[in-house]
């Protein structure tokens, strides 16, 4: 069940931060095995920044994402590099805001992740919405475990900011995967 | 040390965490109360962490102006009985060569993590290399041996930090412990032992019984150890000395004894230091040999190429130094070709060439600017070799 998973974007966005929250959600809470990287420029706010999870039912050897089994973007730039480097049944999610093109593939997953959040009070939970998305989207994590995961990894002051991100994203990708697109 | 406080320190049982906070966790668990460094990417998070963990259980972090300083504070410290480690990078496991020497030929017990980054110089810092192979063995002065582990996972780094305070306590010997930036930085499920699933072993101690020599030893090669304050009278130098710790640098007798001896404490236990995982050691032509991240990809390679038809096995090097030449050797008997994947120009090809003193080939695989192998490139090395074979 080898996934590879790549997540791109720019510094400050908490590319980064949702990775290890993906890949906690899989390796402590639904008990499988992960195994998350990331690079990013010397200047990390801004710059390009990119994290990988491989999340498997057995021992990962080779830490790194080749042909992505699923790919996150939410720059230009980020899907620009990384769209091609997706398997043909891969899934893609992008936000459709920030992702702005005239020949996004047909089967991209358009989550507007930013303004959602911005919705909610702040920008800064986009990645949580992501997230969100992604495991109804994908199921590669249990609704579960990306809940607990996340409650795990974000100060608690603002628990409930996240949980209501998390919960739109959630609501989000379930829309757009029974309306087909894909 | 409060084993209690300790693991309140480290939190949750399991975790999901990066290699570099791996290897500190693992520093704590050994009972490492002194920790002096120098920030450097890619093993800041080392520091960072001990700076973090240390304070929480009584400890000692010290930030030093320097990577010099930062061993010699090590070697002050472990003789008040301290267990010390220091963390760093290749330009500052350069300034650490002299003391290092320092610690071996005084006896000192201490672990040294190498999160190693490409060079030579400054290079590539946010990048994983496996350039520090050679220097770790010869970079300090003199004739000497050193011991040295390469874990390939979040939970070796922890676990073999433990090791490597064991056997630097064992031997009375710096231990250097190398990861790379790519595994310092990646993150895995991280289980934390339980107290019944640790071993710790701690120096020898000198029981109070006569006269206490500093360096007289017993078979086992190792002295007895008595810490600065215990009202014991210790001169350490690193000059040659004698059994009282006082310097006779003249005496070729003396310097003979003293050099062998600290080898010899080393290579006479080999088979309590070496280790080593096999696959399909009984049934394959091509071997390849590699150790740290690299070992992950070929892993992989292996179940590939032996789907693929070509009988390939894998031994991989947990033990860098002392270098385990027998079991290279052994399996030099049994192949047609080895192949030595490794994330450098060529540095532990050279052991290995030697441990295999031409009875069959051996093939590089050299990759270096900070990224790992790919799997196609090992399998397409493998294949080539396969072919060359037939």
């Amino acid at each position: 069940m080898r996934q590879e998973i790549r997540i791109c974007g720019f510094g400050g966005q908490g590319v980064i931060t949702a990775s290890v929250i993906l890949g906690k959600a899989a390796a402590v809470y639904d008990n499988l095995i992960a195994c998350q990287s990331q690079s990013y420029g010397p200047e990390a706010r801004g710059g390009a920044a990119r994290a990988e999870v491989i999340i498997d039912d057995k021992p990962i050897g080779c830490p790194g994402v080749h042909v992505a089994d699923i790919l996150i973007a939410m720059s230009i730039e980020a899907f620009t590099r990384y769209g091609r480097d997706v398997k043909p049944d891969g899934t893609i999610i992008i936000d459709p805001d920030l992702v702005v093109i005239p020949d996004l593939p047909e089967r991209a997953y358009p989550i507007p992740a930013t303004r959602i959040a911005e919705n909610l009070g702040n920008t800064v939970v986009a990645n949580i919405v992501m997230l969100g998305a992604v495991t109804a989207i994908t199921g590669v994590v249990s609704e579960e475990a990306i809940h607990a995961s996340t409650i795990k990894s974000v100060p608690a002051r603002f628990k409930e900011l996240n949980e209501r991100a998390l919960a739109a994203g959630i609501a989000a990708g379930h829309e757009l995967k029974g309306l087909g697109r894909g | 040390m409060d084993r209690a406080l300790i693991r309140r320190a480290l939190g949750d049982k399991v975790q999901f965490i990066q290699g570099d906070d791996a290897c500190a966790y693992g520093a704590l668990l050994a009972g490492c109360n002194f920790f002096a460094g120098y920030p450097i990417t890619p093993a800041t998070e080392v520091a960072e962490q001990m700076s973090i963990l240390l304070p929480l259980v009584g400890g000692c972090y010290i930030q030093m102006e320097d990577e010099i300083a930062s061993m010699g504070a090590l070697v002050g410290a472990s003789w008040t009985g301290a267990k010390t480690m220091t963390s760093t990078s290749g330009p500052g496991f350069s300034l650490m060569q002299e003391n290092l020497g320092y610690a071996i030929m005084t006896e000192t017990p201490c672990v040294v993590v190498n999160v190693q980054r490409s060079g030579p110089s400054t290079g590539q810092p946010t990048m994983g290399a496996y350039g520090d192979m050679m220097q770790a063995r010869w970079g300090t002065h003199g004739d000497h041996e050193i011991i040295m582990l390469c874990p390939a996972s979040i939970q070796e780094s922890l676990d073999l930090t433990i090791v490597a305070f064991n056997l630097s306590e064992q031997f009375r010997t710096p231990v250097l412990l190398f990861i790379d930036g790519e595994l310092g930085h990646m993150r895995e499920r991280l289980v934390i032992p339980d107290e019944d699933e640790l071993e710790l072993v701690e120096r020898p101690m000198f029981n109070g019984q006569g006269k206490y020599l500093p360096f007289a030893t017993d078979a086992s090669l190792v002295p007895t150890f008595a810490p600065f304050g215990s009202g014991h009278r210790t001169y350490v130098t690193g000059l040659t000395h004698n059994e009282q710790g006082l310097p006779r640098s003249s005496s070729a007798e003396i310097h003979d004894k003293l050099v062998r001896r600290l080898a010899d404490k080393i290579n006479n236990h080999r088979d309590q230091i070496i280790r080593y995982e096999e696959f399909y050691a009984d049934d394959c032509d091509i071997a390849i040999i590699t150790y740290g991240i690299t070992a992950r990809t070929c892993r992989d390679v292996v179940e590939q190429a032996r789907s693929k038809g070509i009988k390939v096995g894998m031994l991989r090097l947990i033990t860098i130094w002392p270098f385990p030449d027998d079991t290279v050797a052994r399996w030099s008997e049994c192949v047609q070709a080895i192949l030595v994947p490794e994330m450098n120009l060529g540095q532990m090809i050279h052991p290995i060439r030697e441990a295999v003193a031409g009875r069959c080939k051996v093939a590089p695989l050299f990759r270096i600017g900070g990224e790992i192998h790919t799997p196609v490139e090992i399998l397409t090395a493998l294949e080539e070799l396969q072919c060359q074979l037939c």
